[in-house]
């Protein structure tokens, strides 16, 4: 009964036709630029900053994280498409591409993880100095993100699984879709000015 | 409270028993039966009502504004006699942090949310909020975040670094103590439930007005509180990541503030401005739109210049974006920066201004009712006035170089926070509180409570003035009395002016307190629509029923409740405004075509559950890491339990089950 009362909801309710789950992702997300903003202004300023140490020329791998970003947006590409299914109402499609975004979210993670590990044992480590300790809090944050957002996909096809979606399925993994882009399009960003500008 | 049975109107309805009979109870992950209770403790503590919510923001946040005014008085006990010794270096450090964090973050800025919470739906038509639950989670992520805030007194002391905490200073070297990291973690939490108070607020305001209410036909308050969330929206994630590039440092290692490794210190200040001027209009703009709403009310007549009133508000929400860095005059910015940042400075008092002249044009001509609401919104111009015109000298950067960091500021800043926004808030309480409570605050009491902290405010911040320009540092222990000078200007005599000025406005706020108590104790119910008001939150009984409106009202109008009552008749004297119908028959008139089900959204554990993780997680960040883990499992046992729960209880968890053929939903997943 909840199920049905919830569609017409947005119908009669919403001024803007936006339904308020989305707007108040939106909103979010608009936060969200702010955060990124703050943290990207941060290693900007801080890049040049390493005093004798390692700097980010020698340090980056860029090959490497192409790849990664590639996998990351591609990840984007299976989000539509799971998005596609779940307005098609087609529970199977949904699930696999939202399985298939969570395991390239993974991926990335992974490589992010890996490309950690590398840039510790060759002494740079969050402690290092004022370009190591930015560089990791802002890549760190981005990959926070997308591992919530990782939890997020595989935690719907879980709720999707079991039939358990309080309110519009659709919307649901919809809203999951808008943060997903969006940590990707963060990553663009990221990518761009950390790795592929000189400093 | 869930589900508004009108059997009156369709008796039929009720059907459905047979199905109810068979259904088991629903449960919050298959353990708990979810809480349906509409009284008693349990009522409280998992509602997600957005007017009890409002009501426990409010009892917080003065219970907050007492803990910050008592360190007020300690600081100005000690800064009463020369070289005194009231209170230690050290604990007068902690004190005047904590006093500003407190009054800034745990009272002016909650209290507001308290009327936002409140009024906001019932002024715009609306149910409740557009994500109750979301509501719940803020209200509690705020207490137990200012609760976390204020065990640091007990922990080994307080944050000591002053309330915009500037780097290097608020760094392991100079502030061993966990105070700072309490300061940090528990100011993260707080802005967590700020931000997620706005997202819920602007869907509300911009998603579910009632039919007719444009954003131009909004109530003066919703609109400044609607620039308010969009100002929190942006500038809370700025001073999250200064948060937690300084909790980085502290707790991690991190080098973001270490000088010796070529930090630049400007970085926290710049991080800390952006967000920290928005906040001063934050701060501000609430009271300003409970003012715009006073004033009109006992002037008898329209807001002069809805319009004008409106884009200003707008217009310093955007402004207010521009012009941080005049927090910063002092810090060799360089001459292109300082001259921009003067002029949007200079800039932002012409829509302060404009709104100063439509309040006192609203006044002009105006049937003047000297309530108490309308003498502190009265007082809130003429004070308000005095601190913006210090404030706008202060845009010279020039003289403003010479007043940085002396008692020249502080005295302006009170002038705008206390006279601006807490006087602001005052006349709010004594508008209100018979549509809350359904009682008029006492006038006689409250006459007493105005003139008192009218005459406190300037006794205390006035000779601050003075004490600036005499060359007083601001956050001083002592001021000796060799430096004391002599004449009409010497510190001895101002400084105990403002002490005693202090003690003025805190009787003043005692006899608000007795009057609370007055009212609740003696005095009889208040008329349905005491002030003869103009919006739509008074077009509902008082205090209004769970569901807010018996029918969603359609409005027409700015003003929509005045121009039901009143119609324009023509007489000899051409049109005229005369009262044709009274508050209770228009109330009758929408009784009568009243919704048969309204269905609110139920009472939940998981909001109260969630924000209970999060002082665990802080906790555990300053003391072992393995309590992190601990509250990270319970955030994340309550977002999914959250997710899995409907927003509305199944009829089966009732007793006896409630049951309905047709229902209105109010919100989806909130």
């Amino acid at each position: 009964m909840a199920d049905i009362a919830l569609h017409d909801h947005g119908a009669h309710v919403s001024s803007t036709g936006l339904s308020n789950n989305k707007l108040a992702m939106w909103l979010f997300l608009g936060s969200e630029c702010l955060l990124f903003g703050g943290l990207i202004s941060t290693y900007m300023l801080y890049r040049g900053r390493h005093g004798d140490g390692v700097g980010p020329a020698q340090l980056f791998d860029v090959p490497l994280t192409s790849v990664s970003s590639f996998v990351l947006l591609m990840s984007s590409l299976t989000m539509v498409l799971a998005v596609n299914s779940a307005k098609r109402k087609d529970d199977r499609n949904t699930n696999l591409w939202l399985v298939t975004t969570g395991l390239l979210g993974s991926l990335f993670v992974g490589a992010q993880v890996y490309e950690f590990t590398a840039f510790y044992n060759e002494g740079v480590g969050f402690t290092t100095s004022l370009f190591s300790s930015s560089f990791f809090t802002l890549t760190g944050f981005h990959g926070v993100h997308v591992s919530i957002g990782v939890i997020m996909l595989l935690a719907m096809v879980a709720i999707i699984s079991r039939n358990k979606v309080a309110g519009d399925k659709a919307e649901a993994v919809e809203m999951i879709g808008l943060y997903w882009h969006f940590v990707d399009v963060v990553w663009v960003v990221i990518f761009t000015l950390v790795y592929l500008i000189p400093a | 409270m869930a589900i508004i049975e009108r059997p009156s109107v369709i008796p039929a309805a009720v059907g459905g028993a047979g199905a109810t009979a068979l259904a088991t109870p629903s449960s919050s992950l298959g353990v708990f039966r979810r809480p349906v209770a509409a009284t008693g403790w349990r009522s409280w503590v998992f509602t997600v009502d957005h007017k009890k919510i409002g009501i426990m923001y409010g009892v917080v946040s003065l219970f907050f504004f007492i803990v910050g005014g008592c360190e007020a008085l300690l600081i100005r006990l000690q800064l009463a006699a020369p070289d005194n010794k009231v209170l230690g270096a050290g604990l007068y450090n902690e004190m005047f942090t904590m006093h500003a964090t407190t009054m800034v973050f745990l009272f002016v800025m909650p209290m507001a949310a308290a009327f936002a919470n409140y009024f906001l739906p019932l002024q715009v038509g609306a149910r409740d909020v557009a994500f109750p639950r979301l509501n719940a989670l803020s209200f509690w992520m705020f207490l137990f975040g200012g609760i976390f805030l204020n065990t640091s007194w007990f922990l080994g002391g307080a944050a000591d670094g002053g309330w915009f905490m500037y780097s290097p200073n608020s760094s392991r070297l100079f502030s061993p103590s966990h105070g700072i990291d309490f300061w940090v973690l528990g100011l993260q939490i707080i802005g967590i439930a700020s931000l997620v108070s706005s997202i819920n607020l602007i869907v509300t305001v911009l998603n579910m007005r009632a039919p007719g209410m444009k954003l131009m036909n909004m109530p003066v308050f919703t609109w400044m509180v609607l620039v308010v969330q969009f100002l929190l929206l942006f500038a809370l994630p700025v001073i999250t990541v200064a948060l937690f590039l300084l909790s980085f440092q502290r707790n991690f290692g991190a080098a973001f503030f270490d000088v010796d490794k070529g930090a630049d210190p400007l970085l926290w200040q710049h991080l800390f401005w952006i967000f920290g001027h928005p906040e001063v209009y934050i701060i501000i703009l609430p009271s300003f739109g409970i003012i715009s709403e006073v004033l009109p009310t006992f002037a008898r007549k329209p807001l002069f210049g809805y319009k004008f009133v409106v884009f200003s508000g707008a217009a310093i929400g955007f402004v207010g974006w521009g012009v941080w860095a005049h927090h910063m005059f002092a810090s060799g910015l360089g001459p292109v920066s300082v001259a921009v940042f003067s002029v949007a400075t200079m800039l932002i008092a012409i829509p302060t201004g404009v709104k100063i002249c439509n309040w006192t044009l609203t006044l002009w001509g105006g049937k003047l009712w000297f309530t108490t609401a309308m003498m502190f919104a009265i007082g809130v111009i003429v004070l308000f006035t005095i601190g913006g015109l210090s404030g706008v000298t202060h845009a010279v950067a020039p003289a403003d170089t010479q007043q940085t960091d002396t008692y020249h500021i502080v005295g302006h800043f009170h002038y705008v926070i206390v006279g601006g926004a807490v006087m602001g808030l005052f006349a709010g309480f004594y508008f209100w509180w018979p549509k809350v409570f359904g009682k008029l605050l006492n006038e006689r009491l409250g006459k007493w409570n105005f003139w008192l902290m009218f005459f406190g405010v300037n006794l205390t911040f006035g000779p601050m003035h003075i004490l600036g320009m005499q060359g007083q540092p601001r956050r001083m222990v002592v001021w000796p009395e060799k430096l004391t000078g002599e004449g009409f200007f010497n510190l001895h005599f101002w400084n105990q002016v403002a002490t005693w000025g202090s003690f003025m406005i805190a009787l003043g706020v005692l006899v608000f307190l007795i009057n609370i108590i007055h009212t609740a104790k003696k005095a009889a119910p208040a008329p349905l629509d005491p002030w003869d008001a103009r919006t739509l939150e008074w077009m509902t009984s008082s205090p209004p029923k769970a569901h807010n409106f018996d029918a969603i009202p359609t409005v027409h109008a700015l003003d929509e409740f005045f121009h039901r009552k009143y119609e324009e008749v023509d007489t000899e004297h051409g049109a005229r405004l005369v009262k044709v119908k009274s508050a209770e028959e228009v109330l009758a008139a929408e009784e009568a075509r009243a919704d048969a089900h309204i269905h609110l959204p139920s009472p939940s554990y998981w909001p109260i559950v969630l924000a209970f993780g999060l002082p665990i997680i802080a906790y555990g960040v300053i003391y072992n890491l393995l309590l992190s883990v601990v509250g990270a499992a319970i955030v994340l046992l309550g977002i999914f339990g959250w997710v899995l729960e409907p927003s509305v209880a199944d009829d089966s968890d009732y007793d006896p089950p409630a049951g309905g053929s047709e229902t209105k939903e109010l919100s989806p997943v909130g």
